[in-house]
């Protein structure tokens, strides 16, 4: 049966892992290979590394250090932030990324999606969408949240995935941060309106919060969280081992020959 | 030398690295001579069917393939060159592959219950068929271990060949293979320390008597 992957997502400022990252036992607690190779090595499923650099220096780091993670790891890669152009593409691509998640870029001009799709497949392109309530409906937010763009957020996704993406990343701005939960009546809406894999991010503080995410919502296909597993008040490992006594269909760490 | 066959479909960056890790030796080429050369020889590709035949074809890179696989070189088709290693497939009409192995390719659409998400894309477990755990590629793994697909077809009426099926609301090929040649539908670069096994394995594999 195909299991719920666990994404644990890096933003990447200037080449380094922001938001103060506490390790233990890593050398640089701020370098994202380090910290890539750790998660790969300790159960996450998949890889998110957001590049919210706004300078052409900076954006020289993101590729350098993106490079060097996908010669290091082994686990499906995908690369958001400031993505606008089919150039943007390409050059993370050509780094080793397998996805692409696109926001601010496809709503400034949804066919970048349409034409990235056909390029380079819809398995490649990832909507990524920032939804809060705004007098009680959902709105897609731009520019990081910052910027109401007073769309109606679930037509707008069931939009991207017809013109090919080929996957959705939920983030709600109402439980992101606030750590009592995913966003539950938001994700359940997008996951009945559209048949592409759907990624939950924003609001998960413990293991009990992907157990609610998955249970509540059978068809949610992946749990996404930056600080709680950064700063070790989740762990990987013991998540999944709560998934799989819930009876959660979860890859556990494999024993070999 | 392992060779990695270029043909100007997909990434192969991922695969090089991942090569790289297990210290097999391997090159990405587009040339005859190094094929002919090489150990073994690794078929990638992702995309569509019909667009990638016709590009193994017209660089004239599918005759020299499937000669060197029927002389017993160990070949490795991965995810959609997996695909080609089969007479035919059905996406987008009907094409013609290398007919290495039996069996035509099929939309999942259709196969599979229609609650299930196309395409299937995440970690599914192996399970071994017909000695699966006997092939060289998979004699470090278990059966049950989890790997990473990302498909909307699969291979059918190729019974004879499985090596490995998968869940997916119905019995998906997930490896197939005959002899010296070998196919998985999964991507072994981007599935963690499972992966690297099998490639590992397959570039310790032995030619074909």
């Amino acid at each position: 049966m195909i299991t719920k992957r666990i994404i644990p997502c890096l933003d990447v400022k200037d080449g380094r892992v922001v938001k103060g990252v506490n390790f233990a036992g890593l050398h640089d607690v701020s370098s994202p290979v380090e910290l890539a190779k750790y998660y790969s090595q300790n159960g996450a499923d998949e890889l998110v590394f957001y590049d919210i650099t706004a300078s052409a220096e900076g954006r020289r780091l993101f590729s350098e250090i993106l490079t060097e993670t996908a010669e290091s790891v082994f686990i499906p890669l995908t690369v958001g932030g400031g993505i606008s152009s089919l150039e943007d593409f390409d050059r993370v691509l050509k780094c080793g990324a397998d996805k692409v998640s696109v926001n601010s870029g496809a709503i400034r001009n949804p066919s970048l999606i349409e034409e990235a799709a056909e390029r380079y497949g819809s398995q490649c392109v990832v909507l990524s969408a920032d939804i809060k309530r705004v007098d009680g409906k959902f709105t897609v937010f731009s520019r990081g949240g910052r910027d109401n763009t007073g769309i109606e957020a679930i037509s707008w996704i069931k939009h991207c995935v017809d013109l090919g993406a080929g996957e959705v990343v939920v983030n709600s701005i109402d439980t992101d941060g606030v750590k009592q939960g995913f966003d539950i009546e938001l994700l359940d809406a997008v996951c009945k309106a559209v048949n592409v894999p759907v990624i939950a991010s924003g609001g998960a503080g413990c293991i009990g919060d992907f157990i609610t995410l998955f249970t509540r919502i059978p068809t949610i296909d992946a749990g996404l969280a930056a600080s709680i597993f950064h700063f070790h008040e989740v762990e990987i490992a013991d998540l999944k081992k709560r998934m799989a006594e819930e009876k959660i269909p979860v890859r556990l760490t494999e024993e070999y020959l | 030398m392992l060779a990695i066959v270029d043909y100007g479909v997909g990434n192969l960056f991922s695969l090089k690295s991942s090569l790289r890790a297990v210290h097999a030796d391997a090159v990405v080429t587009g040339d005859a001579d190094v094929l002919e050369k090489a150990d073994r020889i690794i078929l990638p590709g992702v995309g569509a069917f019909g667009d990638a035949a016709e590009k193994l074809r017209n660089t004239g890179l599918s005759k020299v393939v499937t000669a060197e696989a029927l002389n017993g070189k160990p070949l490795l088709g991965i995810c959609l060159g997996m695909q080609l290693l089969f007479e035919k497939s059905l996406e987008f009409g009907e094409h013609e592959g290398l007919g290495l192995l039996k069996g035509c390719v099929k939309p999942l659409a259709g196969y599979i219950p229609p609650e299930y998400k196309i395409p299937q894309i995440g970690w599914n477990a192996l399970s071994f068929k017909n000695g699966g755990e006997k092939s060289p590629i998979f004699s470090t793994i278990r059966n049950g271990t989890y790997v990473y697909f990302v498909h909307s077809f699969y291979a059918a009426d190729c019974e004879d060949s499985v090596l490995a099926t998968t869940d997916y609301g119905a019995e998906v090929t997930a490896a197939a293979g005959l002899g010296n040649v070998f196919g998985c539908q999964f991507h072994p670069e981007k599935s963690g320390d499972a992966g690297l096994r099998i490639l590992k394995a397959f570039s310790e594999t032995e030619r074909a008597p």
